[in-house]
């Protein structure tokens, strides 16, 4: 029984492939088809990781979405304003950085709870996207062909037909950012004090952790990688508006929480996190492929992740008695 | 009205909790059951509770035999369950919270507040607690008032318990706590209620019970009248040793220059403290409730902001926690839960937190130092993944003190090192402490427990309101000289 319950989060998430796959089998398992999840879910796997950054402390953080599109925004005004690459893409990500670090320190320094903090960071953030980008879309002539066309190349893997099938660019800096961020946060001792701020922020203080700092370290990594997938989103459509990132915040924030129900510990870990990424992705792409209606898409998706992390919630309270 | 427990065995698969206990539990009488973790108090508790059922055995109550296959039905036979965690509503008022097993009193189909607070009042009078206003927030008062309010509670309503089981009720709380739980238990015990009082502590199982049922490995290790039995003679029943073992022999010391001097040390409520620890010395912190024990502790670790000099071997004694581990200071706080440990974290990162060292990450050197340095500790756990969340309070405390130890400390600063803690973890503890003392560590010990300050110090430093009251060797001090010194001039 506890085997079962243990394994319930795997055993759903090998399920769902495996509906799909039976449901749609010419199209849903083919390599070309995860190549496309793969790109589809990349920005939000780069936001997702980089939440599970804060959420190993305990904290979150509700900006990501705002931060993603703001940078958008910024690169795309200062591809305008005739800046050339470097320059609007480090603009864009030290915005990321300034922001996750005023998030730390309102949470860290100020003691503002989390929830608080960075649900007035969004606000700010997500009107400084408007006020820059005058509320408008700004695309596709005002910005730099490469950037828009570093999305859709990739490194070609194998031949369907006469199509090339690549690995795409936005798959590999996101499975990049992923990799480092699993070094961070599950091989340095970094990570490990993390962790003990998110087991018990007093007792990890006591024990000589420099809570504060870490803490204010952890949500400028977070900002970072929210940047990084607000460049990642507008290189992608070709254009910025200064929504497009806004939805990245929940989705990420679920696909934590689903990857946590994962563990056997119940925390948030990198590798979850990605398994709770890619589930996402499948199911959104296997349902739109069986054509559900998008809305169902979304009550369907909302009831698989309550019975996802309800059933893990269950196995823990098992294991406490 | 008489409970009997007849031959109760359980085991879960392999492990044998419960082998053929027996005893009786009568009105008017305080029934203390003593044993070490894994001696199944907890078990017993469970079975009297109707959470677990027994595999052989009966329960008997007046000639007849009963069975509590629900919470519910042991309930209805009139026992009634006290934790060290009470379980209230913070947001309600006191009446309110003594009323949630109750409908609330109605006039006009409406809630009738005043007679709610009335009946929550005499019922709180009853047991002399006038202190306690019904109409107060639940959240204002302390630990120990709420857990007077539950066991008032049980008063009101038509079905009067004759049955209380109280586990380690005092665990949580303040001497001033446990004195008033302990006269509501005695007023209890003179209106005819039969108290089942489980404890590790020893003082206060002598002070208010009638008869002590001693458990070991699960069997009887013995029952007697309080009158025919002696501290001594318990412990040896609970552990299999001697209380004379309790606190390993001191050996003198040689002359050395001191490893912490402090001078004209105020933080928080302490005002102009001055003192220094020799190496290998191991210094008694007394001090009543509020007196700043803790606090000078955490002063000395830097978790609060201290003004003064303080001097660790030559250097200034670093002003944050960080630091202070790095130089050598290890710290051991009061709260293990709130401040200690990381309940669901592994048991090898709680005692590596304050060691790490580098950029990446070294499990199997981790892994390496908890099993030395829990071997020294007589740490017992499954593994080193293991979370303390399943640990007993001993072993606990002693993830803890391998996380002290793991630095090869200068300087040992412990808050209460045995609270909570059974008396055979007790043994290795003290054992514990003596041996780094020996092996040149200065030490700090912050206790309430006379009997410990005297057993483990060598010198005693006596607090009174922030200010160093007395600094004196420990040279054949009894309690009562050393609470004469805690109360300091006035009371002498």
């Amino acid at each position: 029984m506890t085997l079962i319950r243990r394994f319930a989060g795997l055993v759903g998430m090998i399920g769902i492939v495996l509906f799909f796959s039976l449901a749609r089998p010419e199209t849903f398992p083919t390599l070309g088809n995860w190549l496309n999840i793969s790109q589809q879910v990349s920005m939000l796997l780069v936001v997702a990781v980089a939440m599970t950054v804060v959420m190993a402390m305990g904290d979150f953080d509700l900006s990501v979405g705002a931060m993603a599109s703001l940078s958008g925004v910024i690169a795309a005004v200062m591809f305008k304003a005739g800046f050339g690459m470097v320059p609007a893409l480090a603009a864009a990500l030290g915005a990321g950085l300034a922001a996750g670090v005023v998030n730390g320190a309102l949470v860290s320094l100020g003691g503002l709870l989390p929830f608080v903090a960075t649900l007035a960071t969004m606000t700010v953030l997500s009107g400084a996207a408007f006020i820059i980008s005058d509320g408008r879309t700004i695309s596709g002539t005002d910005l730099p062909a490469a950037f828009g066309d570093f999305a859709r190349s990739g490194i070609p893997l194998a031949m369907d037909g006469d199509r090339v099938l690549s690995l795409p660019s936005l798959t590999i800096v996101a499975a990049l950012v992923a990799g480092v961020l699993w070094l961070v946060l599950e091989q340095t001792n970094y990570g490990r004090r993390l962790y003990a701020i998110g087991g018990n922020a007093e007792a990890a203080r006591l024990a000589g952790v420099r809570v504060r700092l870490l803490r204010l370290t952890g949500f400028a990594f977070t900002g970072f990688g929210a940047a990084i997938a607000g460049l990642m989103y507008a290189s992608r459509v070709a254009s910025a508006n200064p929504v497009q990132g806004d939805g990245l915040m929940l989705s990420a924030i679920a696909a934590v929480f689903l990857g946590q129900s994962l563990t056997e510990s119940g925390q948030p870990r990198i590798l979850a996190t990605v398994a709770g990424v890619v589930v996402l992705g499948a199911l959104d792409n296997g349902l739109t492929q069986m054509r559900v209606d998008s809305y169902v898409r979304e009550v369907l998706v909302g009831v698989i992740i309550l019975v996802a992390v309800g059933i893990s919630a269950l196995a823990r309270r098992g294991q406490r008695r | 009205m008489t409970l009997t427990l007849d031959q109760i065995s359980r085991s879960y698969g392999p492990v044998q909790a419960l082998r053929g206990v027996s005893l009786s539990l009568r009105p008017g009488q305080v029934h203390a059951l003593m044993g070490e973790n894994g001696a199944g108090k907890s078990t017993l508790i469970r079975i009297l509770a109707g959470l677990e059922q027994p595999d052989t055995g009966r329960m008997v109550i007046d000639g007849h035999a009963v069975a509590f296959p629900r919470p519910e039905v042991a309930r209805a036979h009139g026992l009634r369950f006290l934790h060290q965690e009470m379980q209230v509503v913070p947001g309600l008022s006191v009446a309110e919270n003594m009323h949630l097993h109750l409908p609330f009193p109605r006039r006009l189909g409406l809630v009738d507040w005043r007679r709610l607070r009335a009946t929550a009042r005499t019922a709180l009078a009853r047991l002399g607690l006038d202190h306690i206003d019904p109409a107060a927030p639940m959240v204002r008062l302390a630990l120990g008032d709420r857990m007077l309010v539950r066991i008032a509670a049980t008063l009101i309503g038509a079905d009067r318990p004759w049955l209380y089981v109280m586990d380690e009720p005092t665990a949580a709380l303040t001497a001033a706590e446990s004195e008033r739980l302990f006269a509501v238990i005695r007023d209890l015990r003179a209106q005819g209620a039969g108290i089942l009082y489980v404890s590790h502590r020893m003082a206060e199982v002598m002070d208010l019970s009638d008869q002590i049922t001693v458990l070991r490995d699960g069997a009887l290790a013995g029952s007697t009248a309080r009158a025919g039995t002696t501290e001594a003679a318990l412990i040896h029943a609970m552990t299999g040793r001697d209380l004379s073992d309790l606190f390993p022999p001191r050996r003198p010391r040689p002359e050395a220059p001191p490893v912490l001097r402090v001078q004209d040390l105020s933080a928080g409520p302490l005002r102009n403290i001055s003192f220094d620890v020799a190496p290998g010395e191991i210094l008694g912190l007394a001090g009543l409730a509020g007196s700043g024990r803790g606090a000078l502790l955490r002063a000395l670790v830097g978790a609060i902001p201290r003004q003064g000099h303080a001097a660790l071997g030559g250097d200034a004694l670093p002003a944050t926690p960080s630091a202070a581990w790095a130089a050598g200071v290890a710290y051991v706080p009061r709260e293990r839960r709130d401040e200690g440990l990381m309940m669901r974290r592994p048991i090898v990162e709680n005692a590596a937190l304050p060691h790490l060292a580098g950029l990446m990450q070294h499990r199997k050197a981790e892994r390496a130092m908890l099993a030395a340095k829990g071997a020294e500790v007589r740490l017992k756990a499954a593994g080193p993944q293991v979370a303390p969340l399943t640990l007993s309070g001993g072993n606990q405390q002693k993830v803890l003190f391998a996380r002290a130890v793991a630095g090869n400390p200068r300087l040992l600063l412990l808050d209460e090192p045995t609270r909570g803690v059974d008396v055979g973890a007790r043994f290795d503890l003290y054992r514990v402490i003596r041996d780094l003392a020996d092996k040149g560590v200065a030490v700090i010990v912050a206790s309430s427990d006379l009997p410990e300050i005297i057993g483990l110090a060598d010198r005693i430093a006596v607090l009174q309101d922030g200010r160093l009251g007395a600094l004196v060797a420990n040279d054949g001090l009894t309690e009562a000289d050393v609470l004469t010194l805690c109360y300091g001039p006035k009371a002498a």
